[in-house]
């Protein structure tokens, strides 16, 4: 993968609004976004309805997301472009889940609905009618989805990326603070993880910073390119947006997008937790 | 409307003796802007929020107790950065204006 296979522009995206092999999909934390305005023939998908099980906590299996993009009328040749509020996290988080369930070309819009907006381009009101298609999906690709206990198994060992602001790594914030900090599980980050918040890697309009920089920030943060690498925040979406640039963008191998996060890591008994701004060890290692 | 604040959004369903709330109004010449993007920085200036306004112009922040800064982005203008102490317990009201 690679920043031009895997990202298109606001103007690649103007210029391509009439063409007939591409599925615009706008994917919004406030899933009330799309109703107020979208990008001329874009679809809408829901991350709490369309991709989330609605019972246990998991995603739409195999059989349900091919239904879904069968009805949405998507179909297994399509460009699928995404694009979406808060800097791309749930397009992303989208992004990863096309990807999990084998969907060949899927990009990412850079700066997504901020810097669409910004941009002052233009919005509709006109919700597209897609002819129905018959998706076929294939079986998810576990090798870009952590489970607990790999995460548990990674401390100390794998670089484990912790893609939260600064605050929530420390432990003094449980949520992003455009939410409510009411929360059930504890505070702090998993022992070891570098805290690289998401947002280091984009620029204030929400576009991704060059290749360079990002290794850089990566770098700088401790992140050993010769290791496997884990990211994670709080429900996972701000870390597919930087499993997006990590695998996508500089085509690192081997990394996974725990989806858990924290909410569900906070919540485990028994497991090491570290407060503060350092990494902190692995148990019996150091002081 | 019950529990309706100075600053227009409600804070029904919010413990605010928990919480302490930043919000506010983005306006440009007076009008709101329901169109900008409300970036929340923390005391070293990293980036912990980001919201776009409502229809109205408003915006709100759940942050802990202390300083923040608020970069506000908005079509044809220049982001505008505000500073804000914020405390438990309590709402802090802001209005943010943009150039025109």
């Amino acid at each position: 993968m690679s920043r031009e296979n895997a990202l298109v522009t606001a103007d690649w995206v103007e210029e391509h609004l009439d063409d007939p092999s591409i599925v615009l999909v706008e994917v919004d934390e406030d899933t009330t976004s799309y109703d107020k305005g979208h990008i001329r023939g874009a679809i809408k998908l829901d991350w709490t309805t369309d991709l989330q099980d609605q019972v246990r906590r998991d995603f739409v299996n195999k059989e349900q997301f091919e239904a879904l993009l069968s009805d949405r009328g998507v179909s297994n040749d399509h460009t699928v472009v995404l694009y979406g509020g808060n800097n791309n996290w749930f397009a992303a988080y989208a992004y990863w889940y096309f990807k999990l369930y084998g969907h060949q070309d899927v990009k990412l819009l850079d700066g997504g609905r901020k810097k669409w907006e910004l941009d002052s381009r233009q919005l509709t009101d006109d919700v597209p009618t897609r002819e129905k298609t018959s998706y076929t999906a294939t079986e998810q690709d576990k090798s870009i989805r952590a489970f607990r206990d790999e995460v548990v198994a990674a401390i100390g060992t794998q670089n484990l990326v912790d893609v939260r602001s600064p605050d929530e790594y420390a432990g003094r914030l449980l949520a992003p603070a455009h939410l409510p900090q009411e929360q059930a599980q504890r505070a702090g980050h998993i022992p070891t993880a570098a805290s690289v918040p998401w947002s280091k890697a984009a620029n204030d309009d929400g576009t991704f910073r060059s290749d360079d920089e990002l290794r850089t920030i990566y770098s700088d943060a401790g992140v050993d390119w010769d290791k496997d690498t884990i990211a994670y925040c709080r429900i996972g979406e701000r870390s597919s947006h930087t499993w997006f640039v990590l695998k996508e963008l500089l085509g690192q191998q081997n990394v996974k997008n725990y989806d858990g996060s924290w909410t569900e890591y906070g919540s485990l008994v028994g497991v090491p937790v570290a407060l503060g701004d350092e990494p902190g060890q692995a148990e019996g290692q150091g002081a | 409307m019950c529990g309706a604040t100075e600053g227009g959004l409600s804070l029904d369903g919010v413990d605010v003796k928990k919480e302490a709330i930043i919000q506010g109004q983005v306006l440009r010449s007076g009008e709101p802007v329901g169109n900008a993007y409300v970036r929340l920085l923390d005391r070293t200036g990293e980036f912990t929020a980001e919201v776009p306004t409502s229809a109205t112009g408003h915006f709100r922040f759940f942050a802990g107790p202390g300083d923040w800064t608020l970069r506000t982005l908005a079509p044809k203008a220049e982001p505008v950065d505000t500073t804000v102490t914020a405390a438990t317990g309590a709402v802090q009201e802001v209005a943010v204006s943009v150039a025109s």
